[in-house]
C-alpha cells in the first residue's frame, strides 16, 4: 500500500467517518486516494475552520475530531484551531502535508516547520520521515490524543511518504514507555478526602471540562446528591451537571452567578473535579476561598497546585475517583444550614437584567433554550454572546455547550456548529454569535449550505465589538476606542450563500424569528438588532476577589 | 536558586527542542544543558540546570516536564547526593616565564595542558563547579582570551540507577 491509504485504512480503523479538510499540492496524493474511500470530507472554505470543525464534532461526540490541511499555509492556518483544542484539551488529530522529505529544511515552495510551529499547542506531534512508520504513528496519536489529559495530535507527511510502498501492519496494541497516564486515584489519598468531606460544613464542588472528557456526570450527580454539596461549575463543566438541579449554582468566575462566587468564598471544603482554577474562575488568587480546604480531582498532575495550592491532590480519571469517593463515605455531611445560606445568596442576588428598551441578548437566549426546550447543541463565539450563552440558556446535559474556554477564539462557534451538527444531524444546533465573531469565519456558510449543514445562527448584533467596548466603558472612561465595528447586510450576505437570512428588530418578533429558524429546512442566519450598549453582569473585574463584583442592577 | 535535574528521553530528533521550548515557553532560564546518548542508544539523558525561585516553580518544571510523551523519567538532584562535574576548554595567554606558574595551577586542580604553543595553551579541566570557578579565577592572572564549558552533568550516588 502506499502512505496515503495506510493513512486512509488506518484512519478506518480508528473508527474516523468524518474529516474535515481543504486540498492542496502536498496532500494530493491522500486526496487521491479520498476519491475511492468512504471517508467522508467536509471541504470548508478556509483551514482554520477545519480544525475548529473537528473540534467541536469531538466536543458533541467524544470521539477524536481528524481534520486535514496541506502544508506551508494549510497547516499555518490549522494553528489557531489546534490551539484553541490544545487549551480546552480536546482529542484531535491534525494531518498536514509536508514538502517531500528530501526538501525539508531547504525554503521549498510552501514549506513550514510545522512541527516546530506546532510544538507548544499540541500534545504530541509527528513528522514522518519513513512510511514504514505511518500505521503506528496514526496508531499512536489516536492513543496520546484520547487518553489522559486529552489533546490535539499533530501528524506531519511530507508528500514523497504518502506516495512510497510499503506492507500495511496496523499495530494492535499501542507501546510508548514514557506515556502511562494514571486512572485511579491513591486510596490514601481518597480516603483522607473521604474524610474531610464528611466533616465539612460548607462543602461545594467546583467541577470543571473534565467531568465531561471523563462521563463522569452520572456519578457526579449521585455524590452531589450524596453529600448535599451546591455545585458551581467553569464556562467548561457547563452541562455536566444539570442547571435545573436544586443544588445548582450555576457558573462561577468573572461573569459566574454572584451566588455561585459567594459559595466559594465561603465554602469550607472545596471538592474541585476536572477544573483548573484558571484566572477567570478565581478572581484575585491570594484571596480565593479563604476559608477552604480544596480537594482537587484531576487526570493531570501539572493542573494541580499550578495556581491554588491544594490540601489533597488525587490524580486520576474523575469517574472513577468519584465512584471510590461515593464508597469511601459513609457518613455524608450535615448541610443544611449551608444549604440555607446559598439558597439566601439565590434569593438576595439573581441572575437577572432589565427587559426593556431594544432587544435584550439575554432575552434572545431565553427564548432559543425556551423553544428548544433546552434540547439543543449551543455552540458560541466569543465575548459577550459567550457569557449571555453560558448564562441563560438552561444546559442539562453534558456536550451541549460547546465553546472556546481557554484560549477565547473568536470565529469559532459557526465552524464549531458545522462540526457538532456533522455528528448530530437531527439535533437543533444553534450558534450564538456576535456580529464582531461571526465575521471571522462566516465563509463557513458557504460549507454549510453546500453540505446540507443546517446549522442555525443568531447574531447578537450591536454594532460593537461587545465585550471589549463593555472593559472600555468600565475601565477606560468610556472611549470607545476602535470597537464599533459594521457589518454587511447579514440577510443579504445568507441570501447570496444560498441560506436563509432574517433580520429581528423587534422584541415582538424574536420568537416568530427562532421558531422560523428551527422549521426552516436550511442554513439560517438571524440578525437580531440588540440593545447596543447592554453589559455582561454580574462581572468580577479582572484581578479582583471574587465576591467584589459589578453586579449591574441597583 | 539552581536546580539539577537529569531527564532521560527518547533519542529522536526534535526531542531537545520540545524540553528547550517548555522552558523558554514559561519563562524559565536553563543556565546548563547538557546532553548525549546513554548505554541504550535509543534513549538520551539531558542535565538541565535551571533557575527557579522557589520550590513550586521547580515542581511545576518537573511535572510539565513529565506530561511530555518524549520524557521517560526525571531525576531531581536539589536534595539527593550525587556527583556532578563540568569540563571545560580554556585557551590561556601567558608570558614565557609566567609558564611554570601556569603549570603550577594545572597541576593543583584536575586539569591538564592539552595543547601549547609559544605564548598560548589550551587547559582542559574537569570538576565540580566551584572548583572550576576557583581555577577560573587563577587564570586571570593571565590572559583567558577563550572559554568554553560543557556545562554540568551529574549522577546520582547509589548502586543502581534509581537509587
Amino acid at each position: 500500500m502506499t502512505g496515503a491509504q495506510i493513512l486512509i485504512e488506518s484512519l478506518k480503523r480508528e473508527g474516523v467517518e468524518v474529516l474535515f479538510g481543504y486540498p492542496g499540492g502536498q496532500v494530493l496524493p491522500i486526496f487521491d486516494k479520498l476519491y475511492d474511500s468512504d471517508l467522508k470530507l467536509i471541504l470548508v472554505r478556509h483551514e482554520q475552520a477545519a480544525a475548529h470543525a473537528a473540534d467541536g464534532y469531538s466536543r458533541a461526540t467524544g470521539k477524536v475530531g481528524v481534520c486535514l490541511a496541506t502544508s506551508g499555509p494549510g497547516a499555518t492556518n490549522l494553528t489557531t484551531g489546534i490551539a484553541t483544542a490544545y487549551m480546552d484539551s480536546i482529542p484531535m488529530v491534525a494531518i498536514t502535508g509536508q514538502v517531500k522529505s528530501f526538501l525539508i529544511g531547504n525554503d521549498a515552495f510552501q514549506e513550514a516547520d510545522v512541527t516546530g510551529i506546532t510544538r507548544p499547542i499540541t500534545k504530541h506531534n509527528y513528522l514522518v520521515k519513513d512510511v514504514k512508520d505511518l500505521a503506528r504513528i496514526v496508531r499512536e496519536a489516536f492513543y496520546v490524543a484520547s487518553t489522559g489529559r486529552p489533546g490535539p495530535v499533530l501528524i506531519d507527511i511530507p508528500s514523497d511518504v504518502q506516495m512510497q510502498d510499503t506492507e500495511f501492519i496496523f499495530p494492535q496494541e499501542v507501546q510508548i514507555r514514557s506515556y502511562k497516564p494514571t486512572y485511579f486515584g491513591h486510596p490514601g489519598q481518597i480516603k483522607k478526602a473521604a474524610k474531610i468531606i464528611s466533616e465539612a460544613r460548607k462543602p461545594l464542588l467546583y467541577i470543571g471540562g473534565g467531568v465531561i472528557t471523563s462521563a463522569s456526570s452520572e456519578v457526579l450527580l449521585r455524590f452531589a446528591n450524596k453529600i448535599q454539596a451546591p455545585v458551581t461549575w467553569t464556562l467548561m463543566g457547563i452541562g455536566a451537571f444539570p442547571s435545573d438541579h436544586e443544588l445548582s449554582l450555576g457558573m462561577l468566575g468573572m461573569h459566574g452567578t454572584a451566588y455561585a462566587n459567594h459559595a466559594i468564598m465561603e465554602a469550607d471544603v472545596i471538592i474541585a473535579v476536572g477544573a483548573r482554577f484558571d484566572d477567570r474562575v478565581t478572581g484575585r488568587l491570594d484571596a480565593f476561598a479563604p476559608n477552604a480546604k480544596i480537594v482537587h480531582i484531576d487526570i493531570d498532575p501539572s493542573s494541580i497546585s499550578k495556581n491554588v495550592a491544594v490540601h489533597i491532590p488525587i490524580v486520576g480519571d474523575a469517574k472513577n475517583i468519584l465512584g471510590a469517593l461515593l464508597e469511601e463515605i459513609k457518613k455524608a455531611p450535615d448541610t443544611k444550614e449551608w444549604l440555607k445560606i446559598v439558597d439566601t445568596y439565590k434569593k438576595k442576588h439573581p441572575l437577572i437584567y432589565k427587559d426593556e428598551g431594544k432587544i435584550k441578548p439575554q432575552y434572545v437566549i431565553e427564548q432559543i433554550d425556551k423553544i428548544t426546550k433546552g434540547e439543543a447543541i449551543i455552540t458560541t463565539e466569543v465575548g459577550q454572546n459567550q457569557m449571555w450563552a453560558a448564562q441563560w440558556y438552561k444546559y442539562n446535559n453534558p456536550r451541549t455547550f460547546i465553546s472556546s474556554g481557554g484560549l477565547g477564539t473568536m470565529g469559532f462557534g459557526l465552524p464549531a456548529a458545522m462540526g457538532a451538527k456533522v455528528a448530530f444531524p437531527d439535533r437543533e444546533v444553534f450558534d450564538v454569535a456576535g456580529d464582531g465573531s461571526i465575521q471571522m469565519n462566516i465563509q463557513e456558510l458557504a460549507t454549510c449550505v453546500a453540505n446540507k449543514i443546517h446549522v442555525k445562527v443568531a447574531i447578537l448584533n450591536n454594532g460593537y465589538l461587545g465585550m471589549v467596548r463593555q472593559w472600555q466603558e468600565l475601565f477606560y472612561k468610556r472611549r470607545y476606542s476602535h470597537v464599533g465595528i459594521t457589518s454587511p447586510d447579514f440577510v443579504k450576505l445568507a441570501d447570496s450563500y444560498g441560506a436563509l437570512g432574517i433580520r429581528v428588530t423587534e422584541k415582538k418578533d424574536v420568537t416568530a424569528a427562532i421558531e422560523k429558524a428551527i422549521n426552516t429546512e436550511n442554513t439560517v442566519l438571524i440578525d437580531f438588532r440588540i440593545e447596543p450598549e447592554e453589559n455582561v453582569f454580574p462581572m468580577v473585574p479582572a484581578g479582583e476577589a471574587l465576591n467584589r463584583m459589578i453586579e449591574g442592577l441597583a | 536558586m539552581r536546580h539539577t535535574i537529569t531527564v532521560s528521553v527518547e533519542n529522536k530528533f526534535g526531542v531537545l527542542a520540545r524540553i528547550s521550548g517548555l522552558f523558554s515557553a514559561r519563562g524559565y532560564n536553563i543556565s546548563s544543558l547538557a546532553v548525549s546518548e546513554t548505554l541504550d542508544p535509543e534513549i538520551s539523558c539531558m542535565t538541565i540546570v535551571v533557575d527557579a525561585k522557589d520550590e513550586k516553580i521547580l515542581e511545576q518544571i518537573k511535572k510539565q516536564l513529565n506530561k511530555l510523551i518524549d520524557v521517560i523519567s526525571i531525576t531531581d538532584f536539589t536534595k539527593r547526593e550525587h556527583v556532578e562535574r563540568e569540563l571545560i576548554l580554556a585557551k590561556v595567554n601567558h608570558s614565557l616565564k609566567d609558564k611554570a606558574k601556569l603549570d603550577n595551577i594545572v597541576n593543583s586542580y584536575v586539569a591538564k595542558i592539552v595543547f601549547s604553543k609559544n605564548k598560548t595553551a589550551i587547559i582542559e579541566a574537569v570538576g565540580e563547579q566551584d572548583n572550576i570557578k576557583k581555577l577560573l579565577e587563577e587564570l586571570r592572572r593571565f590572559t583567558v582570551v577563550e572559554l568554553i564549558r560543557t556545562g554540568k552533568i551529574a549522577m546520582a550516588k547509589g548502586d543502581t540507577q534509581d537509587d
